[in-house]
């Protein structure tokens, strides 16, 4: 049916003749009509820097300017924007000099994985327009609907302020010529700012098929997939469709190298509603259109194993035949003394059972990417976390040897864990190899919602105990997580958490257990602390309860018990170095102090008024071993110098916006005595630069740090031995040669005359790093890790007694990080970390079929966030590359048992399930006035 | 039908005459269109009422004011209105981020008949009607009966909604809004309500009119409250005159943002505390998630 009246704009295969302004522009596109702004300006207009993250107006990342006014670009269909004016994110930068609004972005660190980065511009850009001076909380108006999951929003209201001019500049380096502590904007920052870094989603070649991955509607399931034959005659656009009979390697995946227990396609069975059952290979109007409905797909409901009380009854089905203990996947163990001896023996003891949630990553950029086949290699390019392990991966779902796989990440808009593991890399490389074509998928928000990771829920019992001085005596400890379908990174967090059940505390006696157990849920893998805030969240509450009995400070209590050097851990491992959690608790008692005697004056006042808002201060303190559990898990690096003597570090840990791409050259400069700018990089590519593992358990900045140190060493030590020189002479880079100088002796390394190594080098140095642990006997006795970082954070928090509801005020965040190779990027680490602390404490909880998008699952706005401010301990770790360890998961850890603990303070509510909804809060403050617990 | 047809008239009797000929569904600012077709989607048919710019803005007649269908979020915000209109600003801030407040419209708040709309509420306590247009003639419809259940309305599928009429108050009225939701902004609401209290002279409510959204299927009135109110001094202490027998109407469900006794809970706290505002009280509200949404200056001008 045609429309008549606009017959005349209608072309014959529905396509509009559309014309607009884009960033000055006249443009025009021969489009449908009802097609998403955002796909135009991306598909048809190659506009990529307005970005797709939800494509149903909850995150704000594709927010343009439309007429003069922020508009979410995926809620409006093309026809609308005909006659308008449109502003994008490429159109901010003038002749390739950002404006003022970018370059506050880039000085303030307000981009970390850069995803949001457009939208915020944009909306802030609207704002800037409307409003000369904006205050923080018209700031947080205008950009409150761009959602951003790493940075926690401060430092972009600071951005904003400040290009305003009606906020402070950041602060600035004393030193302005240091390279390992200074505050450098990150090196890719301006292209995450001026909308040309290239992420998942925004790059694939024109000739390219689409592909979509069919998934399991029920949580297990067994299913056939009848004959095809009428699918592609209905559908002309349709390639191929793969089954599991189609993988040509090993039909799994999963993180450890025995446990290949994730199918790429599963074979006639499902355990989880996400699992992938199919993939469609089309054109791209095909892909679009074609429904699961239409789809000859046979299903047969099971019963299904919805938790791990129900999994780990006999009587429920077997998840995972091959297991020795019904749905167990495996068990973890750490055990000192005799711990339940001690806890009968103790003056006090405080016990409970506390119940977290299934946390979604909700990382801004969904996974995307495209493979495309090379002779007879396979090339992937997508957003990941771990292009090595991706590689391992791809190659035995291929069958290929390691060597005819390439990955190349693209950047990466977030991860947290949760892009650890292969999504659609290894269905694309199928895809790829067989039908000798490019292909493409990205994944809509409620694909990678369904089908990704999450954090473990879990089920924590745990007993503590005290003696009559407040010393701690015993630790009783058994976490049951909910690992779901497959094994992913089940059994690191069951490992982990044991190891980390004391807290940052000196515990005598312990017995820490846990399980992860198999159900019909999505799997949960890797997200930021792997299981340790989840235990925070029980012994810090423990802790809590146990100043209750003791009538003493809880903060007093910690530090009495903080881990300081010399001490042994629960592990047996003696804890030398870099033990700063004194200092951290130390750091934080002034605010702690003032802010506690300011809250309960206030509920006094409230009291006494009526008011129903009380306020509170708690603490949270938190330790956290940096690198694998036990596990090798070097990283290595390369530094070349070519003839011209140019220096380039071949940098393969992959930048997920925390910085490795900033981070790894400030150690490079600062090992080799010159400019950060003197540094080349290149990086990720499994071609070009060597393992540096994974992003993962803040061991980059640790261990891929020293590794860029030792290789810069390295290249040092090539140098002064082609100059025969010693070990202390001076060396300086100059152009087109190298000058080693000792006692006042200059010799010079002419580098036109060496010959040319690989990628054009003619001198270069190799570093690794390993950190030394040992593995862990069936006690958990052992070195699990070489260094651990430590933190204290105290939060004051209001709650409404009426409402249940919580509203974080201010948060105090004292990190020992050994050294902060970057200050700013440290904070942005911090910042986002509470944010997601936050999150897990007060309102993200996941429920397969009920919040696979991002407004059914909450995670924290710009309205959300309390002022955040930092003090960094420096207690150096002789093992990190100029002292420095990691900072990643910490700042996660200690928030949650912050907040909870303030909540307490304000109201009496012990908290033992989160995320703390208000109906809950309120149920707590309820049985707290009863005198229950 | 195979393929997707969007239809994008500039009159409104084209409009109705694509609907007389067969069910199209209404697009107009694309906020709740657009979310609910995320994914691969069958084709369907589209008429997207955008171009029809006589529908768009607020105008004042001498017995009421009127919402054309196509009035946005934003144009609520930046209209000067009385001072009975305010819960529906205050609703208008809270709806989603200022992208959904550009393009969002009232009218399409209404027919995508979702429990917890925010507009709702707040055209519930301002006893709107709507306007709704066919080539079979325009009727009118008092806005709880045009709710007929679960996002369902008494629209027929040849009728376009294409005004939302606000009658004058008898006497000097004013209103509030207020929202609880588990986050600050892009928050689906776990309850929320608006109220309106018209003054008398002698300083007592002349009349009330009071709406609980997300407690129930659809919004709701709370009658027993709003004649309970009648003749008592609109001053401090106002509030602690909502009884839990008020809110006997509502029927909330339990899920994921809140547990159903906690909505009803809320409910009562909430409409004391919009009672209490209004009359003048002191305002006993914590600042954050809850019941106080995006400041008014946020909103630039």
């Amino acid at each position: 049916m045609t429309d008549a009246l606009d017959a005349d704009r209608e072309t014959a295969n529905g396509l509009e003749d559309l014309r607009f302004t884009v960033n000055g522009a006249a443009r025009r596109v021969s489009v449908p009509p009802g097609k998403r702004l955002s796909r135009v300006l991306r598909e048809d207009l190659g506009l990529p820097g307005t970005k797709v993250g939800c494509d149903a107006g909850d995150c704000g990342a594709c927010t343009i300017l439309l007429d003069g006014r922020q508009a979410c670009a995926c809620l409006v269909p093309a026809a609308q924007a005909d006659g308008a004016e449109i502003r994008t994110v490429e159109g901010l930068a003038q002749d390739g000099a950002l404006d003022r609004l970018q370059e506050a972005f880039l000085k303030h660190g307000a981009a970390q994985c850069g995803i949001c980065t457009p939208g915020m511009l944009m909306a802030a850009t609207d704002l800037l327009a409307r409003c000369d001076r904006p205050t923080a909380d018209e700031a947080m108006d205008a950009l409150g609907g761009v959602l951003c999951r790493c940075t926690g929003y401060q430092k972009i209201v600071e951005a904003v302020l400040d290009a305003a001019g009606n906020g402070p500049a950041p602060p600035a380096d004393a030193d302005g010529t240091a390279a390992v502590g200074a505050r450098l904007a990150r090196l890719d920052g301006a292209a995450k700012l001026d909308g040309s870094e290239p992420y998942g989603a925004d790059v694939w070649p024109a000739d390219c098929l689409h592909l979509r991955v069919v998934r399991s509607p029920y949580a297990h399931a067994t299913f056939t997939i009848g004959a095809l034959d009428e699918v592609y005659a209905r559908w002309p656009g349709l390639h191929r469709i793969l089954t599991a009979a189609d993988i040509p390697g090993q039909n799994g995946f999963g993180i450890y190298p025995t446990i290949k227990d994730q199918p790429v396609l599963a074979d006639g069975r499902t355990l989880y509603r996400g699992d992938a059952v199919c993939a469609l290979i089309g054109d791209a109007a095909t892909i679009d259109a074609l429904t699961d409905a239409e789809l000859p797909i046979e299903w047969t409901e099971e019963p299904a194993v919805l938790d791990v009380h129900a999994a780990l009854d006999p009587a429920s089905p077997p998840l995972h035949p091959r297991l020795e203990e019904h749905n167990v996947l495996i068990r973890g163990r750490v055990r000192a003394g005799e711990a339940e001896t001690a806890l009968a023996d103790s003056a006090h003891r405080a016990e409970g059972r506390f119940q977290t949630a299934f946390v979604e990553h909700a990382y801004i950029e969904p996974e995307a990417g495209y493979a495309v086949r090379v002779g007879d290699r396979v090339h992937v390019y997508a957003c990941t976390q771990a292009p090595y392990m991706d590689l391992e991966e791809v190659a035995n779902v291929l069958g290929f040897e390691q060597e005819r796989v390439r990955i190349v990440p693209t950047a990466c808009g977030g991860g947290f864990g949760g892009k650890l593991d292969v999504s659609l890399q290894p269905i694309l490389a199928v895809a790829a190899w067989l039908t000798d074509r490019p292909v493409r998928c990205v994944y809509d928000r409620p694909d990678s919602m369904r089908s990704s990771t999450k954090r473990h829920p879990a089920r924590i019992d745990a007993a503590l105990g005290a003696d009559e001085a407040g010393r701690l005596t015993a630790l009783r400890l058994h976490a049951d997580f909910d690992t779901g379908a497959y094994a992913s990174w089940g059994p690191t967090v069951a490992g982990r958490v044991p190891v980390h059940a004391t807290g940052p505390y000196r515990v005598p006696q312990v017995l820490a257990t846990s399980a992860a157990i198999h159900t019909n849920a999505p799997p949960s893998g890797a997200f930021r602390g792997f299981g340790v805030p989840q235990g925070a969240i029980a012994v810090e509450s423990l802790m809590d309860d146990l100043a209750e009995r003791l009538e003493a400070d809880p903060l007093e209590l910690r530090l009495r018990n903080a881990l300081r050097a010399g001490d042994r851990t629960a592990t047996g491992q003696v804890i030398e170095h870099s033990v700063g959690m004194a200092a951290c608790l130390e750091a934080v008692r002034p605010a702690w102090t003032d802010w506690r005697a300011e809250a309960e004056a206030a509920n006094r006042a409230a009291e006494a008024e009526g008011s129903p808002t009380r306020r509170g201060v708690g603490v949270g303190c938190m330790w956290y071993g940096c690198g694998n559990t036990s596990m090798s898990n070097p990283s290595h690096m390369r530094v070349a110098v070519d003839r011209r003597g140019r220096i380039t570090l071949y940098n393969g840990a992959v930048d997920i916006g925390q910085g490795t791409y900033t981070i790894m050259p400030q150690i490079c400069a600062e090992t080799l005595g010159v400019p950060v700018s003197e540094i080349r990089q290149v990086t990720g590519d499994t071609d070009a630069t060597p393992d540096a593992g994974k992003t993962s358990a803040s061991r980059q900045t640790f261990v891929s740090g020293r590794a860029v140190k030792e290789a810069a060493e390295a290249l040092l030590a090539e140098i002064r031995r082609r100059a025969n020189a010693g070990p202390d002479a001076a060396i300086r880079f100059e152009d087109g040669a190298i000058l080693a100088i000792e006692d006042g002796v200059e010799k010079r390394i002419a580098l036109a005359d060496l010959p040319e190594g690989a990628d054009g080098a003619v001198l270069e140095g190799f570093g690794r790093f390993d950190p030394p642990t040992t593995g862990l006997d069936a006690d958990g006795q052992g070195v699990p890790y070489a260094t651990y970082g430590f933190a204290a954070q105290i939060a004051e928090v209001e709650v409404d007694v009426e409402l249940g509801t919580v509203t974080p005020i201010r948060l105090l965040a004292a990190h020992d990080v050994g050294r902060a190779v970057n200050p700013t990027l440290v904070e942005g680490q911090i910042h986002g970390g509470v944010a997601q602390g936050l999150g897990l404490a007060l309102m993200e909880e996941y429920i397969p079929g009920r919040t696979e998008n991002l407004h059914d699952y909450l995670i924290p706005t710009f309205g959300d966030m309390p002022t955040i401010e930092c003090i960094l301990i420096e207690d150096p770790e002789p093992e990190g590359p100029y002292g420095a360890k990691g900072i990643g998961e910490p700042a996660l850890v200690p928030t949650a048992p912050a907040i909870l603990g303030a909540i307490r303070h304000a109201t009496g509510a012990v908290i033992r399930e989160v995320p703390a909804l208000p109906h809950r809060v309120l149920a707590a403050i309820e049985a707290a006035r009863a005198g229950g617990r | 039908m195979t393929e997707t047809v969007h239809h994008r008239p500039h009159r409104l009797d084209e409009a109705l005459a694509l609907l007389a000929e067969r069910p199209l569904t209404v697009l107009a600012g694309g906020t709740d269109h657009f979310p609910a077709r995320v994914g691969p989607r069958p084709p369907e048919g589209v008429l997207d009422i955008s171009a029809l710019t006589a529908l768009r803005g607020v105008r004042e007649e001498p017995e009421a004011y009127v919402l054309g269908a196509r009035t946005t979020w934003t144009d609520v915000i930046e209209a000067d209105l009385p001072p009975w209109f305010d819960a529906l600003k205050q609703a208008a801030r809270e709806v989603g981020g200022v992208q959904i407040q550009n393009r969002g419209t009232l009218a399409g708040n209404l027919c995508n008949a979702s429990p917890a709309a925010d507009g709702t509420p707040c055209l519930l306590a301002a006893d709107a009607e709507v306007e709704l247009a066919s080539r079979a003639g325009t009727r009118r419809l008092a806005l709880a009966d045009f709710l007929t259940g679960y996002r369902a309305t008494a629209r027929r599928p040849d009728e376009l909604l294409t005004a939302i009429r606000l009658p004058k108050p008898a006497n000097p009225a004013r209103s509030r809004f207020v929202k609880l939701g588990a986050r600050r902004y892009l928050v689906i609401s776990i309850a929320m309500v608006a109220a309106t209290l018209e003054g008398a002279a002698d300083g007592s409510v002349a009349a009330a009119r009071i709406a609980v959204g997300a407690c129930s299927a659809t919004a709701q009135r709370l009658p027993a409250l709003e004649a309970a109110l009648i003749g008592r001094p609109c001053a401090p202490g106002l509030g602690a005159l909502v009884e839990p027998a008020h809110l006997a109407a509502l029927s909330p469900i339990g899920d994921v943002r809140a547990s159903a006794a906690y909505r009803v809970h809320a409910a009562r706290v909430l409409t004391a505390r919009a009672l209490e505002t209004l009359a003048g009280g002191a305002p006993r509200a914590a600042s954050g998630p809850t019941a106080s949404g995006p400041t008014a200056s946020g909103r630039a001008a």
